[in-house]
């Protein structure tokens, strides 16, 4: 562990010595997800609400998937930059190091950009508290932290997942675009308003709904407050991707150039 | 001309090899527009009469723009391009015996094309076989579908016009990006990637339907789709014409005093 503070610091000091263009992607990754609640602002004020939801509960649904997100692409930074580990054979010299693979990978890269995005998710979540969305109780306050931390794992297993799949295809599959890119984006509406269909599909499959959907019906005062504990249940999800990496670490081999 | 053309062709041909990444891609387009058309059918559902334009219309909007992604998505520079002129490596290309603008600008449209054509075709297809009104309805008649297809080569040409005076603007910036970030964002709010135009609000609304971002996308997938029609359809073409005249005369203005300024050394 005193390892990987110990890298977490050399890759912050290595990304503030380009200030400015360190600011500048800040900015970049933060106009994106702004552009994104911007449209949500737009539609909402011309329909009123969706599904029964405001614009406050949007934004407070919004800020726990855009937390996870940034915090899953800031320190999984390395299995998103999978493709380019393993195509410049850094991944042989990390196999005969007496550490974790999981670890190396992790002490890689970080992307401490994408925190900027965090900003935006708090300050989303105190417009959203401020205006009363939710009859917070410390219950319902914990159970937010839980939404939170437990997206951010189950973004951290589709990275794993994305990167063991690389062992096969030697490149990133756009293909996983959808559940990664494309969860933050939809994760801007609860995920229940797309119907049916997408709702099973992301409690049952990529459980993205029981850090999202699920939980946010107990904040919102609709469902039981079991509910509240369903993001411990998608944790489950990394067993599923922690054996497809296997696989993939033993498919892999060198060309040992 | 007949140089330019070539180039034009050679860049397309080298486009058209990455098939498989464009298959791919093909999946991810789909299930993105899927994605959006359910949120605009929750909206439709509650409040049928708050929407600006006709469901069929939006419908043709998101499958068109999930199929011709490529062709107008802004935030797909030609990083290779921008690296020349940092690195210097520019001057290899002022030795041919052709004109920058000219050839970049080829390049760009040829680059354009061949991703686009690529990907347009299944997702078309796909869209069209989903039911209406949530699919895409091919049913338009032939002048409707030569304006839009007059419109999209006008969209092209704004779209890569623009992309070209920022290249042309990188000749008298050190650090490109800080523009390519704001013009990208710009574009997203102002060019209906976000929401169509008809969603924005009046104000943001009519600034974004005159700016050259309102002459890119916007134009062609309401054609499409109808929502654009009569004598609006001859003043939203006005306006693409004249922002590719602009961007054309302004890029190549830009260009030409950033070469003057340029001095290759030797060696």
């Amino acid at each position: 562990m005193r390892l990987y503070f110990r890298f977490l610091s050399i890759h912050l000091k290595s990304a503030m010595t380009y200030k400015a263009s360190f600011f500048l992607s800040c900015v970049g990754h933060l106009l994106v997800t702004l552009n994104t609640f911007l449209g949500v602002t737009f539609l909402l004020d011309r329909f009123g609400a969706i599904g029964g939801y405001t614009l406050p509960q949007l934004a407070l649904c919004f800020s726990v998937i855009l937390s996870a997100t940034s915090l899953a692409e800031c320190f999984a930074r390395g299995f998103d930059a999978f493709p380019k580990i393993l195509r410049e054979a850094q991944f042989d010299r990390m196999l005969v190091r007496p550490r974790s693979l999981t670890m190396q990978i992790l002490c890689q890269d970080l992307k401490p950009t994408m925190l900027a995005r965090l900003l935006q998710a708090v300050v989303m979540l105190a417009w959203s508290v401020r205006s009363g969305a939710v009859n917070w109780t410390p219950a319902k306050a914990a159970v937010l932290a839980l939404m939170i931390l437990c997206g951010a794992c189950v973004f951290f297993g589709l990275f794993l997942i994305y990167a063991a799949l690389c062992f096969f295809t030697l490149e990133g599959l756009e293909v996983m675009n959808i559940f990664t890119d494309g969860a933050r984006e939809y994760g801007k509406y609860p995920f229940g308003v797309y119907g049916k269909g997408v709702l099973y599909v992301l409690t049952f499959l990529v459980p993205l709904a029981l850090v999202q959907y699920w939980p946010l019906q107990y904040l919102l005062d609709r469902g039981p407050a079991w509910y509240g504990l369903l993001p411990l249940a998608a944790l489950g999800f990394l067993v599923p991707c922690t054996l497809v990496w296997r696989m993939g670490v033993r498919h892999y081999c060198s060309t040992g150039s | 001309m007949r140089r330019y053309i070539a180039f034009f062709k050679m860049r397309l041909m080298a486009g058209l090899q990455y098939r498989a990444a464009a298959l791919a891609g093909l999946s991810t387009q789909f299930v993105w527009g899927g994605m959006e058309l359910l949120i605009y059918r929750a909206f439709w559902l509650e409040h049928p009469e708050r929407f600006p334009m006709g469901m069929e219309a939006l419908a043709a909007y998101v499958w068109l723009q999930q199929a011709f992604l490529t062709l107008f998505a802004l935030w797909q520079w030609e990083p290779e391009l921008i690296h020349s002129v940092r690195t210097g490596a520019v001057a290899y290309e002022l030795t041919r015996p052709a004109d920058l603008y000219g050839m970049w600008m080829a390049r760009s449209l040829a680059v354009r094309l061949s991703r686009g054509l690529l990907r347009a075709a299944p997702v078309i297809l796909l869209g069209a076989l989903i039911p209406a009104p949530w699919g895409l309805r091919l049913r338009i008649t032939p002048a409707v579908f030569g304006l839009f297809l007059l419109s999209t080569v006008l969209m092209l040409l704004v779209v890569c016009a623009f992309t070209m005076f920022i290249y042309a603007l990188t000749f008298h910036l050190t650090d490109p990006n800080g523009v390519m970030v704001l013009s990208t964002a710009a574009a997203d709010l102002l060019g209906g990637a976000i929401v169509p135009l008809p969603f924005l609000p009046e104000g943001l609304r009519r600034i974004a339907a005159l700016s050259p971002f309102g002459a890119m996308q916007n134009v062609p997938l309401r054609i499409f789709g109808g929502d654009i029609a009569g004598a609006a359809i001859l003043q939203a073409m006005g306006l693409q014409v004249f922002w590719a005249v602009v961007l054309i005369a302004a890029g190549y203005v830009l260009m030409d005093a950033g070469l003057r300024r340029t001095v290759i050394a030797g060696g």
